[in-house]
């Protein structure tokens, strides 16, 4: 019978250091059946194994058209990404995915994109953005709303700069503490809602970081009338498994590593924000 | 019984686990003949307290309810290798699945909470988009002798869940204890294969009537009840009720109420590695949501609070788990009463819960 909890072998091809603590890995497969299997839908994420030390989820941030190697932006917290980021070009790993729930791609088509996000750079929606932008004429407006604590915090800042100068986007930008370089606003994402040009009737909105900033940005987004069923938002939980068997991401009747990490608002809504679940 | 034990072995299973008593508690182990079971054992159970008697002119083997293990750890692994990773000099990985056999086994005195403990497990384990091997493997290489319940224990509650104490299916063969022997009926095909290998007297009616007035006894006797079989919107309503405190102040957040429980699946990955710096074993091991870790996050934990533990504890087993497995978690064997080692009754929860109507904190 086929094991669904033992991965495969794939290999560093590039890493990339964001920040002093952020890092991307560029994997490849070295299996090449395997490669050419793979399918994933931005939103998704990999289960990736460190020798002798364990597995955590991680978000998918290429295209899922792009037949290159996959890309992994992962933040040093725990004990298997501060091992993870001693791992160099050539150096193999364990993967298995993609798992979970991924953007309403079909939901979004023709309508405008509103992405709201908090924290440090949040691959999921970048994945999102990446899709809306290399197919651009089957979506409407693209309007990005990014929060970072620090100005030091945002990585990608030059991709987003790139994004500012293309036609029918918005890239608006807020850190809780500004500095001598920070160009943008200073405060919550939420100070940026003022300045978003947001039609409530055309826009699907996609949402990830925090579950505080969420919810204040919901909050927002129900007073500028976009309604509940037009929001999708991606969370986290402690996942082992990645295949709805550990029981550690439950969110009420949810199992985040199946039924999410993209929920639509309205399911997720008894939820969210309730201490404890 | 040893006749039936001759005929179950002649079927292929030659490994026999049974109950018998050890260290003051009934346990599932292996068995030679009927000689080791706890013939004239008694079990006493109450919030917090198990205990056993033995009476010395006592016939039946199966004049108790239950121990605080059954059929779970013999499905669902305390502690197993899910598979293992080599890695040679250039560092190359290759990942191999872990050689699992399992004996044929057949176990005898399954009880009826048990069975739908299983069963529930089946769906979780078997029936979700990813079948896991390693309870399939396990689960395929057991024949189950189920035996009615006619002596339930005061902390038993299974009749007002549905679960027993009559056995109703998942067994391969199912029997009742009278003081004269056995009535024994088959649940499958394997079953009905052992039952035409013997030579059996026909259970004359008057055995037959004892045999159900039994059961029927055992499940009026029962004391201890849930006021629902589905608490999911009444639980939902009361998500900030005042009783959440008083719980969380008497748990020890010990998690043997998660260990004991037939229905409780939650585990931990983790990975062994040897000290060649050749293999890792990537394992995984019983967790329990009354742990810090399991809602740990990296940054925070989700739930921090002892009483946000037993709210999700109780919430999942009585109200979310209808939503994941279109029934209530809880299969009313009354374990996690007995082993608390505070004696918090789930009953008795749920009943303070329910009392103060739908009151928000």
């Amino acid at each position: 019978m086929h094991n669904p909890d033992r991965p495969v072998e794939v290999e560093v091809v590039e890493r990339v250091e964001e920040t002093p603590s952020i890092y991307t890995l560029h994997l490849r497969f070295t299996d090449p059946e395997v490669a050419s299997a793979y399918r994933l839908l931005p939103g998704q994420y990999n289960m990736l194994y460190l020798y002798g030390v364990g597995e955590i989820p991680i978000s998918i941030v290429s295209d899922p058209d792009d037949e290159g190697p996959l890309e992994h932006t992962i933040r040093s917290v725990g004990r298997v990404t501060e091992g993870m980021e001693r791992l160099q070009v050539g150096d193999r790993m364990g993967l298995r995915g993609p798992y979970g729930r991924g953007w309403p791609l079909e939901e979004a088509e023709g309508r405008d994109v509103v992405i709201v996000t908090g924290g440090l750079g949040c691959a999921p929606v970048v994945s999102m953005i990446r899709y809306v932008l290399g197919r651009r004429e089957r979506f409407g407006r693209l309007v990005i709303l990014q929060g970072v604590k620090h100005t030091d915090d945002l990585i990608w800042r030059r991709q987003y700069e790139r994004w500012q100068e293309l036609p029918n986007t918005q890239v608006l930008l807020a850190a809780d503490v500004g500095g001598p370089n920070w160009p943008f606003s200073v405060g919550k994402v939420t100070v940026l809602f003022n300045q978003a040009n947001i039609d409530p009737d055309r826009s699907i909105v996609m949402l990830c970081g925090p579950e505080v900033m969420m919810k204040a940005s919901i909050d927002r987004l129900l007073a500028l009338n976009v309604p509940p069923e037009s929001m999708w938002l991606s969370i986290e939980r402690n996942m082992q498994c990645g295949i709805g068997h550990c029981g550690h991401c439950q969110v009420g009747p949810y199992f985040v590593c199946q039924d999410g990490p993209v929920f639509h608002y309205p399911a997720l809504r008894p939820w969210l924000g309730v201490t404890g679940f | 019984m040893d006749s039936l034990l001759d005929a179950i072995r002649d079927e292929g299973f030659a490994r026999l686990v049974g109950p018998v008593t050890r260290d003051g508690s009934i346990v599932y182990r292996e068995i030679a003949s009927a000689a080791d079971l706890p013939r004239g054992v008694r079990d006493r159970q109450a919030p917090g307290t198990y205990r056993l008697e033995s009476q010395d002119d006592g016939v039946r083997s199966f004049s108790w309810a239950n121990g605080a293990q059954a059929l779970k750890p013999m499905t669902f692994a305390p502690r197993e290798a899910l598979w293992r990773c080599e890695r040679d000099e250039s560092g190359t990985l290759s990942f191999r699945d872990v050689a699992r056999e399992h004996e044929p086994t057949a176990v005898i005195g399954v009880r009826a909470c048990d069975l739908a403990g299983l069963q529930i497990h089946e769906q979780h384990f078997l029936k979700s988009p990813y079948t896991d091997p390693h309870y399939a493997e396990r689960r395929s290489s057991l024949f189950l002798v189920a035996v009615h319940c006619s002596h339930p224990a005061d902390t038993c509650f299974c009749a007002s869940t549905g679960d027993g104490p009559r056995a109703e299916s998942g067994y391969d063969l199912a029997l009742s204890e009278l003081d004269e022997g056995f009535v024994v009926s088959a649940g499958s095909d394997r079953g009905r294969a052992v039952l035409a290998s013997m030579e059996l007297d026909p259970a004359s009616s008057p055995q037959q009537d004892s045999a159900e007035r039994e059961i029927e006894a055992a499940a009026s006797a029962q004391g201890r009840s849930l006021p629902s079989r589905d608490l999911k919107d009444a639980l939902y309503a009361r998500l900030e009720h005042p009783h959440w405190d008083h719980v969380g102040r008497r748990c020890l957040s010990c998690g043997n109420c998660t260990a004991v429980c037939p229905t409780c699946f939650c585990h931990a990955e983790q990975d062994e590695p040897a000290l060649t710096g050749e293999t890792s074993e990537h394992l995984r091991q019983w967790d329990s949501c009354f742990t810090a870790v399991h809602s740990y996050m990296g940054h925070f934990l989700v739930r921090e609070e002892t009483r946000l533990r037993y709210r999700q504890w109780l919430t999942h087993k009585l109200a979310s788990w209808h939503e994941q497995y279109g029934r209530s978690g809880c299969v009313g064997c009354g374990r996690c009463i007995a082993w608390c080692p505070v004696g918090i009754d789930i009953t008795a929860e749920v009943a303070a819960l329910m009392e103060a109507g739908d009151a928000q904190s």
